[in-house]
C-alpha cells in the first residue's frame, strides 16, 4: 500500500533552482527510475522523497500520507546509498540490525550494559537477530555476518546496503546509484538480482541511475529528467521509440539519434541536407523543424530520390552483428550515423559514395522547440495513454 | 550539502557556549596587553578593568625595547628560523626525491633511518650536540643555534609523501628534456610541491621561533640569544616585577606569529598539525 | 610501488639480453644509484652526525660517571640508573610528569571534541572560533607563560582577584605545592587544546555525510543516537593519534616549569624535561643526564609504537 505521489515539488538552494516543479505518481510495486545526466535534479528529488532534503515547494504523499516535514525514520521507506554507507565500526549483523534496534527498542533499553537489565530488551535483541539472520540469507550473506564493512568486497557491501533496507520491510525502497561503484560484470549481475528482488517483494522501487542501459533493463516506467524538470515518463520501450521530446531522443539510445534540421516546403515535404522528406507534420510552410533518425532506421538502398540521404562514407565500424557507418553527409553538422545488419551489408569503405533510405513512419519529428510532433498532432496522446494504463 | 538541523535556541546556546570558552582562551592575551598599557600604579591596584586610567603604552613599550635589546632578540629569531628553514630544504627536498622516485640500494635502510630519527624527541640529543659543539668550538654563535636542526627527518618525510603524488611521466618528460636529476628537484619538484614546503616552512618557523630548550643551552650571549630565551633573561635580570614593560616585551614576541596566523589561517593549520589534517 | 626508475621493470623476465645490452643495463642502473646517493648523501651524513651518532653517545655517556669538563671518566655499568631511580628528586620528577600527562590528555582530548563538535553543529562564525581557540598552540609559550605568571600572581593576578571578589579562598597557586602541578597542567590543556580540536574539526569534515543520511533513514536521527552512531566511532583513529600526539607534547613539557617555576616549591613541579636539563646543564652531571635522557627516550618511544600498532590495527575502519 505505498503509491507515491509527487505534487509540484521545487527545490532551490540560494539562486539556483534544482527542480522546477515536478510532478509525478508512482504506482503501489512500481519500478520506478529517474534517469538523467549528473546535476538534473535527480538525486535531489529521491532525498527529499527519503526526507533527507526539504523541498522549497510542493507536496510529497507516500501511500494516502502526505509526508511534507515527517522525519525520515517515520516515512517507511528504505535507502540504498551509492557508496553503501556502511557504518564501518560495525559488522555486518550489527550494520542491519540498528535499523530494528532503532524503531523496536527504547532509547533506555539502547543503553549499552545497563539497557540489558530492562524488561523485554532481550527478547526483542534475539528477535531482531533472527529477522536480521533470515534476511542475510535470503541474499545469501549469511555467512558474513560477523565481519566488518572493511573486510568485504565490493558485491558483498553492495548486498549487505541492499540487506539493511530490506531487513525492516519498508513500504518504499529508495536506490542512489546503487551500482556505479561495481565493476561492469558485477554490474550487469546485481541488475538482475535487484529486479529479482523487486518482483519477489512487490514492494514500490525508486531508483536513480544516469546509466540508460540500467533504466531500460530494470524497470517498468523511466522518468528522464534534465534541467530539474521531467521530460517523459513512459515503459522503456516507448521513451526509446516514440519519445515525446528532443532532448529525451538525444539522451537514450547509443549510438546517438542523428538529428537534421529541416524546412517545410508549401508542398508538404521537408527539405534537409538536399533531400526531399515525407512529412506529417500540420505545421505551416516555412517552419523549421528538426528530423530523427535512429540509427537502426536507416536501409541501403541503390540511389538518391526522396526519403534517401546520400553521402561519402568517413568511417566503418564492425560491432559483429552490426556495423555502424558514418557518412559524410551534404549541410549536416555531424557526420550521420546508420545501424546495418553485418549480413546484408555488402562490404563497405570509406571513402564511397552511399545511399541511405528512411521509411517516412520512422521519422521522429521535432519543432523548432524541442517539442514532439505527431501525425495526428496530439502531442501528449502517449502521456495520457500510459495515465488510463495506471 | 548537510541539512544545518539545529533549532534557534540550540544555535544560541552554540554561540553562547563557544564565546565564553573563546574568551576563556583569550584571557591570558587579554591580561597580557592590557598590563603593557598600565602605569605601575595601576597594575599593583586591585581593579578589572581592561583599558588603563592613564595610557602608559608608551612607556612600557619603550621599554621594552631600550632596556632589553629587544629588537636585536627579534632580528636573532628571523635570522636563525630564516636560516634553518632554508638550510633545511636545501638538504631535505633532493633526499626526499630520491626516496620517492629513485630506486636504488639502500632506499629502505635510508627511509627506515628517517622514521626512526623520527620518533628521536631532540631533548634527548641535546648533551651530545652541546658536547659536539664544544668540541668545534661554535657554542655561543649563531651556528649553534642553527646547526642541531640542518636535517629535518619530518621535512624528508613530508616531501617524500608529496614528491610521490607526482606523476612519473613528469620526471621522465623532465629527462627527456635533459633537465640533470638535481635541476628536476629544484625546477620541478620543489615548485610542483609548493604547498607542502609553504606548510613544512610554517611548522619549522614556528617551532623554532617558540623554541626555549636548546637556545638556552646552546647560547649565553644576550646578543645571540633568540625571543624566548631574551625575553626569560629579561624578566630574570632586570624586568623582576616590573610588569608593564615585560608584559610589553611578552606582546612585541608573540605579536608576529599572531598576526602571521590570523592573515593565513589555513596554511598554518595545515602546517601545524603535519598535514595531519588533510 | 611505482619509481620513476632510469631503467623502468626489470627485464630480467625476456632473458634474450646479449651481453652489451645487459652491460649497457648495468651502466644505467649504476649511473642511477650513483644520482640517487649523491642526491641523499647530504641529507645522509647529517642524519648520522646529528641523530644517530649522538642517540649511541647519550647510551654510551650514561654508562659512564663523567662530568662536563672533568679529564677522567670511569665506566660504571648501570649505576647511573641505580641512582637515577634512586633519587627522590627523579622519582618525584617521574611521578609529577606521569600526573600532569594524566591531567592534561584527557583535558585536551575532551575540551577539544566538545569544542569541535560545537563548531560543527551550527555553520556560522566556524573560522573565526576555530582561531581563536587554535591561538595558545601557536603563540610563544615561554612570552605567555609570563601572561600566566601575571595572571596567578597571588596579590595582583586576575585570578585572586576574582576569587576575592566572589568570595572564594585565594592561593599562592605557583608557590604551593599543592596546585602548582595542577595549574601548569591548566596550562598546558589551555596550550594544546586548540590542537587537537583542528584535528578533530578535520577528523569530522572527513565522515562521509552519507552515513548521517543513513543513520536517519535506519532512524538513528536524534543528536544523541547521530553521535553514538557515527560521530563518535568514525572519530576513533582520529581520537588515537590526538592522544599520542597530546601525550607526546606533555611528556615534552619544558617551558613553563623553566620559566615559572624551576621544578619548584621543593619538587613539586619537577618534570622529566627539566630535570635533564638541570642535571646535564646547570650541575653538569653528564653521566647522570644521559640517564635521565635515556629514560625519557624510552617512554617517547613507547609511545610512539604504541601509536603504531593500534593505528595499524584496531581503529582503522577500511
Amino acid at each position: 500500500m505505498a503509491k507515491i505521489s509527487i505534487r509540484n515539488i521545487g527545490k532551490s538552494f540560494g539562486a539556483t533552482s534544482v527542480l522546477k516543479g515536478v510532478s509525478l505518481e508512482i504506482a503501489d510495486g512500481e519500478f520506478l527510475t529517474l534517469l538523467g545526466p549528473s546535476g538534473c535534479g535527480k538525486s535531489t528529488l529521491l532525498r527529499i522523497l527519503a526526507g533527507l532534503e526539504v523541498q522549497s515547494g510542493g507536496s510529497l504523499a507516500i501511500g494516502d500520507r502526505v509526508v511534507d516535514g515527517i522525519r525520515p525514520k517515520r516515512r517507511d521507506v528504505a535507502m540504498v546509498f551509492q557508496s553503501y554507507a556502511l557504518y564501518p565500526h560495525m559488522t555486518v549483523q550489527e550494520n542491519m540490525a540498528l535499523p530494528l534496534r532503532m524503531r523496536r527498542l527504547s532509547a533506555w533499553q539502547r543503553l549499552p550494559l545497563m539497557g540489558e537489565l530492562l524488561p523485554g530488551t532481550t527478547a526483542t535483541t534475539a528477535e531482531i537477530e533472527r529477522d536480521v539472520t533470515r534476511t542475510a540469507k535470503s541474499l545469501s550473506i549469511g555467512h558474513l555476518l560477523a565481519r566488518k564493512p572493511g573486510q568485504l568486497s565490493g558485491g558483498q557491501r553492495q548486498r549487505v546496503a541492499v540487506g539493511r533496507a530490506m531487513v525492516r520491510q519498508p513500504a518504499v525502497f529508495l536506490m542512489d546509484e546503487p551500482l556505479s561503484n561495481l565493476d561492469a560484470k558485477l554490474r550487469v549481475q546485481m541488475r538482475a538480482e535487484i529486479k529479482e528482488l523487486h518482483q519477489r517483494l512487490g514492494v514500490t522501487f525508486v531508483y536513480v541511475t544516469h546509466d540508460q542501459s540500467e533504466a531500460m533493463t530494470m524497470s517498468d516506467r523511466v522518468a528522464v529528467m534534465l534541467d530539474g524538470e521531467l521530460l517523459q515518463v513512459a515503459p522503456p520501450q516507448e521513451i526509446y521509440a516514440d519519445p515525446d521530446d528532443l532532448r529525451v531522443a538525444e539522451f537514450i539510445g547509443s549510438p546517438k539519434i542523428n538529428i537534421l534540421q529541416a524546412t517545410l516546403r508549401s508542398d508538404g515535404l521537408a527539405d534537409a541536407s538536399g533531400t526531399s522528406f515525407t512529412v506529417a507534420a500540420g505545421l505551416a510552410p516555412g517552419s523549421t523543424l528538426s528530423l530523427g533518425i535512429r540509427p537502426e532506421a536507416f536501409h541501403l538502398v541503390d540511389a538518391s530520390k526522396d526519403n534517401v540521404l546520400t553521402g561519402s562514407v568517413r568511417l566503418v565500424e564492425h560491432m559483429g552483428s552490426d556495423l555502424y557507418v558514418h557518412l559524410d553527409v551534404p549541410g549536416a553538422d555531424h557526420p550521420l550515423v546508420a545501424r546495418l545488419l553485418a549480413e546484408r551489408a555488402p562490404q563497405i569503405v570509406s571513402g564511397q559514395t552511399l545511399h541511405l533510405g528512411v521509411k517516412p513512419e520512422r521519422l521522429l519529428l521535432f519543432a523548432a522547440d524541442g517539442r514532439r510532433l505527431r501525425p495526428d498532432g496530439n502531442t501528449k496522446a502517449n502521456v495520457l495513454q500510459i495515465k488510463e494504463r495506471v | 550539502m548537510s541539512t544545518d538541523r539545529l533549532t534557534p535556541p540550540s544555535h544560541i546556546l552554540r554561540h553562547a557556549a563557544l564565546l565564553i570558552t573563546g574568551a576563556l582562551i583569550l584571557i591570558p592575551f587579554v591580561w597580557m596587553v592590557s598590563l603593557s598599557i598600565k602605569p605601575p600604579g595601576e597594575i599593583f591596584r586591585a581593579s578589572f578593568s581592561f583599558w588603563p586610567e592613564q595610557f602608559y603604552g608608551i612607556e612600557n613599550y619603550t621599554k621594552a625595547l631600550t632596556e632589553a635589546p629587544l629588537p636585536q632578540y627579534m632580528l636573532n629569531g628571523i635570522f636563525v628560523c630564516t636560516m634553518i628553514v632554508v638550510l633545511q630544504i636545501v638538504v631535505c627536498a633532493p633526499a626526499a626525491y630520491a626516496l620517492a622516485k629513485l630506486d636504488f640500494p639502500g632506499r629502505n635502510l635510508l627511509f627506515g633511518m628517517v622514521l626512526i630519527a623520527l620518533i628521536l624527541p631532540h631533548e634527548v640529543l641535546s648533551l651530545p650536540l652541546f658536547i659536539l659543539g664544544y668540541q668545534i668550538g661554535i657554542l655561543n654563535t649563531y651556528a649553534a643555534l642553527i646547526f642541531p636542526y640542518i636535517v629535518s627527518p619530518f621535512g624528508i618525510f613530508l616531501l617524500r609523501q608529496f614528491f610521490k603524488t607526482v606523476p612519473d611521466d613528469v620526471i621522465h618528460a623532465a629527462r627527456l628534456d635533459g633537465l640533470s636529476e638535481l635541476g628536476i628537484v629544484w625546477k620541478i619538484m620543489v615548485p610542483m610541491a609548493l604547498p607542502a614546503i609553504i606548510a613544512f616552512g610554517i611548522f619549522s618557523v614556528v617551532g623554532h621561533w617558540n623554541s626555549l630548550f636548546w637556545p638556552l643551552i646552546a647560547v649565553r650571549d644576550q646578543g645571540l640569544m633568540p625571543p624566548p630565551l631574551g625575553i626569560m633573561a629579561f624578566k630574570n635580570e632586570e624586568a623582576g616585577n616590573d610588569y608593564g614593560p615585560l608584559m610589553a616585551a611578552s606582546t612585541l614576541v608573540v605579536a608576529p606569529l599572531i598576526i602571521a596566523f590570523l592573515s593565513a589561517q589555513r596554511w598554518f593549520v595545515e602546517g601545524l598539525t603535519g598535514g595531519a589534517v588533510k | 610501488m611505482s619509481t620513476a626508475s632510469f631503467t623502468g621493470p626489470d627485464p630480467a623476465g625476456s632473458s634474450t639480453n646479449t651481453a652489451e645490452t645487459r652491460k649497457a643495463l648495468r651502466n644505467h642502473r649504476f649511473a642511477e644509484t650513483l644520482a640517487a646517493w649523491s642526491l641523499a648523501g647530504p641529507a645522509l651524513v647529517l642524519l648520522v652526525i646529528l641523530f644517530f651518532l649522538p642517540v649511541f653517545a647519550v647510551f654510551g655517556i650514561a654508562l659512564t660517571d663523567w662530568q662536563f669538563g672533568a679529564s677522567t671518566l670511569s665506566f660504571v655499568g648501570f649505576g647511573n640508573f641505580k641512582e637515577v631511580f634512586s633519587d627522590e628528586g627523579f622519582r618525584a620528577s617521574l611521578t609529577n610528569t606521569l600526573l600532569y600527562v594524566a591531567i592534561v590528555v584527557p583535558g585536551t582530548i575532551v575540551l577539544g571534541l566538545v569544542i569541535a563538535l560545537l563548531i560543527e553543529s551550527g555553520k556560522s562564525l566556524r573560522a573565526f572560533y576555530r582561531a581563536i581557540h587554535f591561538l595558545p598552540f601557536m603563540a610563544t609559550l615561554t612570552a605567555m607563560a609570563i601572561a600566566w605568571e601575571a595572571l596567578l600572581h597571588p596579590t595582583l593576578g586576575l585570578v585572586n582577584q576574582t576569587l576575592a571578589a566572589v568570595g572564594l579562598p585565594t592561593a599562592n597557586w605557583l608557590r604551593d605545592e599543592n596546585t602548582v602541578l595542577p595549574v601548569l597542567a591548566v596550562i598546558g590543556v589551555w596550550q594544546n587544546l586548540g590542537y587537537a580540536m583542528v584535528l578533530f574539526l578535520a577528523g569530522l569534515k572527513s565522515i562521509p555525510q552519507d552515513l548521517y543520511d543513513a543513520a536517519d533513514i535506519d532512524g538513528a536521527d536524534l543528536w544523541l543516537d547521530r553521535l553514538r552512531t557515527v560521530t563518535l566511532p568514525m572519530l576513533g583513529p582520529v581520537t588515537m593519534f590526538v592522544f599520542i600526539v597530546v601525550a607526546l607534547r606533555a611528556f615534552e613539557t619544558f617551558d613553563t616549569v623553566q620559566v615559572l617555576t624551576r621544578g619548584g616549591p621543593g619538587h613539586a613541579s619537577e618534570m622529566l624535561l627539566y630535570t635533564l636539563y638541570r642535571e646535564s646543564f646547570e650541575y653538569l652531571r653528564t653521566g647522570y643526564g644521559a640517564s635521565v635522557a635515556v629514560v625519557f627516550l624510552f617512554i617517547v618511544v613507547a609511545l610512539t609504537l604504541i601509536q603504531a600498532r593500534v593505528m595499524d590495527k584496531r581503529v582503522h575502519y577500511q
